[in-house]
This record gives C-alpha cells, structure tokens and sequence, in this order.
C-alpha cells in the first residue's frame, strides 16, 4: 500500500518515471506549496516495489505490505 | 513486495534543496542506513560549504559544521576525540576536490577511520554554477559559458581512482542515484563504509553521482537521461578499492 505526503512533494517525477506499473501521475491538484503531486491511478495493481519511495528524493512516499 | 519507511531521523517538512536534488536522496539514504545499524545517537555529520551544508536542518542527528574544505580534518579530529562514534563527511564537489583537495588527500592517505559521502555534481551549486574541477568537458557553466576547454581548465578530476591508488584507505566506491539500481547500490555501499568504520577497518570513501536541475539548466527528469549519456561514462561506477575483498579471498 502507497501513501503519498503531498505536503513534502516537490513534483520532480521521479515516482512517475520509475513506477514499473505505470500506475503513477503528477495530478492536477496543488500541495500548499504550489506542487502538482502525484496520485494513483490504479491502486489495485500496485505491487508495492517500492521503486516510487527509492527514488523519491523527500521521502514522500511510505510503502508498506498490502493486508489481505 | 518491499516495505519502505522513512527514517525518524528525517525533519517532517520539505528539506531546502530544489525539486529533484538528488542532495536530498543522498541525505535520506545515508538517514536510512544509520537508523538501520541503529546508530542514531552515535553519528555525527562533518559538513563544510556548499548546497551539501544544506543537510544540517534536514536530519536531527549531531552536526558539526566547519570551514569550507576542511570537513576531513575536523572529522579527523572528532574521531580521533571519540573513536567510538560513527563520523562521516558529507562534502559537494567544489567542497572537496577544489577547496579541500589537500585535506581530503592527507586525510585518506593517513587512513584515518571515517567515511567520507562526496555527492559529485559537476557544478558549483550554491553559489550560482561555475566551474568545479569535476565539471565534464565541453560542459557549459557560469564560468566556462563556451563549455571547459581541457586546454585552459583541464580535465574532469577523478577522484576515487586518485584516492584509490593510496595505500591506505580500505573502501573507495563510486555510485550513480539516477537510478533505482544505483540507489540501492548507494545505500548498500554506504552501509559497508559505515559498518567498516565501525569495525575500524580505515578510510572509506563513497562518491554519489548527484544531479543540478537548476544550475545544469534541465528538468529533474532531464538530468536523469543526461547523466546516462554523459556524466556516467566518464565516472565510471563500481568499487575500486575493498580491503574486506582481499580478506575474503585470501
């Protein structure tokens, strides 16, 4: 499971770019900062690779193990 | 499936460096592998000048903050003070292959017992993108506005075959965070210099090739595809220097 803290993204896209389900994209909302931060478009299909949270360079982004 | 959790050690609020700054990642791994070895009252953070200073509000370990260049001789100190904590440098590249080239030098080639993070960027940051002796050739800068003419300037300075071919450090690497590969052999090979100081093996040294939107003029995902074409082949990553290497195989 993916959580984004939108208040410390800065919209590089690094998430977006590296996700292997391509399951990322910037949105069309604004943090409070002026970002437009990344959302989910397919939670279900999230492997939860972790990718989006290695590369991300706040550390935005906390995965954790699906519960069954 | 992968767990990731953001070290406790981290500030919760944005840190100060632009989007895409691959500072931050470096900040955040190097977080991450001290919570890790649990070692989050043990480390102290040696920073000097430039966008790597950056860092001193960003995670809430022990920093000591000193002259420009001259982090591995007041890490040297700190260490020697108090050899049971976990000292690293955490240096950019104008820091410490022009303005502390002599005392990065003496410090490795005395083998002292502290890590050493050079995030390389091939630009000066902070102070607005002039020539640092990394920048690659034919690379424009504030300074070098036709691109480093290896005939005025020279050429790109290499500094983990330099240190490598010392004698006395025990672990010199080099890796590139432009990708989720690199950034996991970063944060593995950060691990093994800090548990190698903490063994007190000896010098380890770890260079991170790191990015610059602002100053290199892309987008952050631009600087991405630019260090595949350009920075990557002329600073080769890899190990090139493990003193555990030889014990393993002897």
């Amino acid at each position: 499971m993916v959580e984004i803290n939108t208040s410390l993204c800065k919209a590089c896209g690094y998430c977006v770019k590296f996700c292997p389900k391509h399951i990322l994209e910037l949105g069309t909302v604004r943090n409070k900062r002026g970002h437009f931060y990344p959302v989910m478009t397919d939670a279900d299909a999230c492997i939860t690779c972790a990718i989006c949270a290695t590369m991300c360079p706040e550390g935005a982004i906390d995965v954790s193990e699906r519960k069954v | 499936m992968a767990e990731y959790h953001r070290s406790a050690m981290i500030a919760d609020s944005p840190s100060g460096y632009c989007p895409g700054c691959l500072h931050s990642l470096a900040t955040r791994l190097i977080s991450d592998v001290i919570t890790e070895l649990g070692q989050e009252d043990n480390a102290l953070n040696v920073i000097s000048v430039g966008c790597s200073a950056l860092n001193l509000l960003y995670w809430s370990g022990d920093n000591l903050s000193v002259a420009h260049g001259r982090a591995p001789a007041a890490a040297t100190g700190a260490k020697r003070a108090n050899p049971e904590r976990l000292v690293f440098a955490y240096q950019g590249d104008g820091d410490l292959a022009a303005i502390g080239l002599a005392e990065i030098m003496s410090a490795a080639n005395r083998g002292e017992n502290f890590t050493v993070i050079f995030a390389n960027n091939q630009t000066y940051g902070m102070t607005g993108g002039q020539m640092a002796p990394t920048t690659l050739i034919g690379q424009k800068t504030t300074t070098t506005i036709y691109g480093r003419d290896p005939a005025t300037t020279g050429y790109p300075m290499k500094m983990c075959e330099l240190i490598s071919q010392l004698p006395a450090p025990a672990y010199v690497a080099r890796f590139a965070l432009n990708s989720p590969k690199g950034v996991r052999q970063a944060r593995d090979g950060i691990k093994k210099a800090f548990q190698m100081q903490l063994d007190g093996k000896g010098f380890t040294f770890i260079e991170l090739l790191t990015n610059c939107p602002t100053n290199w003029k892309l987008s952050p995902l631009q600087t991405l595809e630019y260090m595949n074409t350009n920075t990557i082949p002329y600073f080769t990553p890899g190990v090139f220097k493990d003193i555990t290497a030889k014990e393993a195989d002897a």
